[in-house]
């Protein structure tokens, strides 16, 4: 957001601030230990509200549960931006310094009463008015989201309403205020921090800034398309028009992990060439043509991951790794010198000192100091530098040093798959405390806690299907059916059920989703699949 | 323009510590003072990431007008106060206290720096014989877990772990009164079936052994655990964004056990049911 691609506060402003916003997270049971930071908070008197639409174990600790519809959240989010600026709560002094575009937006959002809110969402006009007036009056406030936020077909959409609030109260750029988006796997802000977007190059510079990408074409030694790549989404979409014939696929699970799997494994049989790299034989290393046995890359490899409060930290090597298998740097050095080129040996700290020196965030820190500090928070641009807890200060700078921040004018639409007679309920997807993705990582322990591969419903959905809790129904969608025992929760509702995605084998989850995606993330709606349920 | 939230500064008082002057901030206990001074005061339930919870009595120290000893754990600095961190009341205090744990609670598998202490202060092995020793037969009730309360000095830690201290999920508390007060789910249902979801963070913070993960219960049955031929690599969780540290400890090539530094700021210690046992996709025996 505004240029940076990561979470504005660190995990600790959650402890003293005065309003916690969960929208679209269950972070009790994807992110538990986020989740203690953010009970100190509550503990020490912090109001919260959860906005999703199951009454989740974090739901649960909230003061107000806004139990919204799946895909409606723009909606919810513009009528509590026009409730803030009707009331007169919105923080003049900090639009007129810090944003731009407030009078457009102000119109923009105007249709977004809380009654036509009301009737998209199912949210009471109520609990909508209360959560804009506090989210207003608040001193300090922070709004965290998760994947309820950003798999959906409007991802970037639904994320731009969420900053825009921020932009209207000004929770933003101040210890304690901020938006924080809590990242879903270990290293995925990492990834992104190394360049592993399709228009960015590492350090999030953009790969079509000729000086940018002119500095790094001079300390590679090579020329650097200027023209951003694709993202995964995008790949497979080139595979269908056959412009993409090979693929080289490290340490992802896509014949799985991608919605609409039965289109995902249609298109990786297509290719000419499949090289996949994992530590396990997976479903698509099963499919490759050629397999590099990897090692784990947490336990088995020197090197950094980047956590959701943008702290680098270092990975180390504790085991030494089965067999052949080497750890994925060694691979790829292995991989370029078999190509010709001379990379030399694999030396995890040798490749972070070139990107420090590429990547001004990362600059100052060396591995002795992420060693002696216990993690770096970017940017750090020296080797003086103490790490950043909280980004975009500068909003509050008098002048300011950039051009305000844009508000964003998005508009609701309604989830792609759309309910009708045929397909009736709406089936969302998620984790479980216990289980990880698909089911990879987190097969190989005896969880006590382990739910089974089981489709959750209340018993008043079970009872309107004839169904009791265990018995085993057929879950269709528009584009797959499958087979699964119902479980019995109470945090669901009547035409809202549920399903992990964590035992593929077992119950693949997305032969039912669909790959509509979001066009500017590339993310796919797994939250919104609308399906029909019948007893076998 | 810039708003920053200021901490208010912090007052200071000075103390005297065995006779030497100690200036602390208001915020400090007597413990801290005590060790700041130099002062060697031994703990059993205390643990910095915890609220103490003054159950073991073990760093009691004689303040000067005050009728009994006092944890100085929990018992913040004052202006002025004259503390004896090893008299001789504190040191008969101290010997009794652990005399009592030996004689009821089996201690064998307490921390070295607990060892050293009881060997300092004289304590003589089972000095109340037979008159009252817990037993109760190890709860083996899932692959994750052993409960063996015949270790259990009733510390609280456990419970302040698994409650509001961390993880705010209450599966357990004190049941009972006296010398049998134990530890337990609610109506002593079995782990399994209670609220429990196997975070690992009671056992993470059991002094004695108490609670253990199953690997390392079996390893010792065996005969196998060896702490000798151990490394312990801190390194960073594989599962989610948050950036949990994870210390692996490894024997033989293989993960034996997964903690967490007590002193990292995005942990504080404590784990969930994925970091501290999902380790074992990598050293599984199937390819």
């Amino acid at each position: 957001m505004f240029g940076a691609g990561g979470g504005t506060s660190s995990y600790e402003e959650i402890e003293t601030t005065d309003l916690i916003i969960l929208w679209g997270s269950n972070a009790r049971s994807a992110h538990p230990i986020f989740f203690h930071h953010l009970l100190k908070g509550v503990r020490n008197g912090a109001k919260m509200y959860a906005v999703d639409p199951r009454r989740t174990e974090s739901a649960q600790w909230a003061d107000t549960w806004l139990g919204i519809d799946v895909g409606s959240d723009i909606a919810l989010a513009n009528a509590v931006a026009r409730e803030i600026i009707n009331a007169g709560l919105a923080n003049t002094e900090f639009i007129e310094h810090s944003t731009s575009g407030f009078d457009d937006f102000a119109e923009f959002v105007e249709p977004y009463t809380l009654e036509r809110a009301e009737e998209i969402s199912g949210v009471p006009a109520s609990a909508i008015r209360a959560l804009a007036h506090d989210y207003a009056t608040a001193e300090t406030a922070q709004l965290c989201w998760t994947l309820g936020i950003t798999e959906h077909h409007n991802a970037t959409d639904n994320v731009v309403a969420l900053i825009n609030l921020a932009l209207l109260t000004g929770h933003v750029g101040r210890y304690g205020s901020g938006l924080v988006p809590i990242r879903g796997q270990n290293n995925v802000q990492g990834g992104g921090d190394m360049g592993a977007l399709p228009n960015k190059l590492p350090g999030f510079q953009n790969v079509a800034d000729d000086e940018l990408r002119g500095k790094f074409e001079k300390a590679y030694g090579m020329t650097i398309p200027s023209e951003p790549g694709w993202h995964v989404t995008q790949m497979f979409d080139a595979m269908e028009r056959a412009e993409l014939s090979a693929m080289y696929v490290i340490g992802e699970n896509p014949a799985q992990s991608e919605a609409d799997s039965g289109r995902t494994i249609e298109l990786l049989e297509g290719l000419d060439h499949l090289v996949v790299q994992d530590i396990f034989l997976t479903k698509t290393a099963a499919m490759a043509d050629v397999v590099f046995p990897a090692a784990s890359g947490w336990a088995e490899s020197e090197g950094t991951f980047t956590s959701s409060e943008r702290r680098v930290q270092r990975v180390r090597r504790a085991l030494d790794p089965p067999g052949s298998a080497k750890d994925d740097l060694a691979i790829l050095f292995e991989f370029a010198n078999a190509m010709g080129h001379e990379w030399g040996t694999a030396d995890a700290e040798d490749v972070w000192d070139e990107l420090r020196s590429l990547s001004p965030m990362h600059a100052g820190m060396s591995y002795e100091r992420l060693e002696a500090m216990g993690g770096i928070q970017w940017p750090c641009p020296d080797i003086g530098h103490p790490g950043t807890k909280f980004l975009h200060a500068w909003l509050w700078e008098d002048p300011m040093p950039r051009e305000p921040a844009p508000f964003s004018l998005v508009e609701w639409v309604p989830p792609v798959d759309p309910l009708d007679e045929d397909y009736p309920i709406r089936l969302t997807t998620g984790r479980r405390l216990d289980a990880y993705n698909t089911g990879v990582q987190s097969s190989g322990y005896r969880s006590p806690i382990y739910a089974g591969a089981v489709i959750d419903m209340t018993p008043e959905q079970a009872a309107d299907l004839g169904a009791s809790e265990g018995d085993v129904v057929r879950i269709t969608s528009r584009r797959g059916s499958v087979e699964a025992p119902v479980r019995f929760t109470n945090g669901l509702r009547r035409g809202l059920v549920f399903m992990a995605i964590h035992s593929p084998d077992d119950l693949d989850v997305n032969t039912l989703t669909l790959d509509a995606w979001d066009p500017k993330s590339g993310t796919a709606e797994f939250k919104a699949t609308a399906v029909r349920i019948e007893t076998t | 323009m810039i708003e920053q939230r200021i901490a208010d500064p912090v007052a200071t008082v000075t103390v005297t510590i065995d006779g030497a002057p100690v200036t602390m901030p208001e915020t400090a206990t007597l413990l801290e003072a005590s060790r700041a001074a130099g002062a060697d005061v031994p703990t059993l339930c205390y643990l910095e990431t915890l609220t103490p919870f003054n159950s073991c009595r073990l760093c009691v120290v004689e303040v000067a007008g005050s009728r009994t000893l006092v944890p100085s754990c929990s018992r913040m600095v004052e202006e002025g106060m004259e503390v004896q961190t090893d008299s001789d009341r504190v040191q008969h205090t101290r010997r009794m206290v652990y005399e009592l744990l030996d004689s009821t609670v089996d201690l064998s598998l307490v921390d070295d720096e607990t060892t050293r202490q009881m060997e300092r202060y004289g304590v003589r092995t089972n000095r109340f014989g037979d008159g009252y020793r817990r037993t109760e037969a190890v709860k083996i009730e899932d692959d994750l877990y052993v409960r063996d309360y015949e270790k259990c000095i009733m510390c609280y830690r456990c419970v302040a772990a698994c409650g509001p201290d961390a993880q705010n999920t209450f599966a357990i508390d004190v049941a009972g009164r006296g010398l049998t007060s134990t530890i337990a789910t609610e109506y002593d249902i079995t782990l399994p079936d209670s609220a429990c979801v196997y975070c690992g963070n009671c056992v993470g913070v059991c002094p004695t052994g108490a609670l253990m993960f199953t690997s390392e219960y079996r390893m010792r049955e065996s005969g196998d655990w060896d702490e000798d031929r151990q490394t312990v690599t801190t390194t960073i969780c594989t599962f989610c964004g948050v950036g949990c540290n994870l210390e692996l400890h490894v024997q033989d090539n293989r993960i034996v056990k997964v903690t967490s530094p007590m002193d990292h700021e995005v942990t504080s210690g404590h784990l969930c049911i994925k970091g501290r046992f999902g380790y074992a996709h990598i050293q599984s025996e199937s390819p």
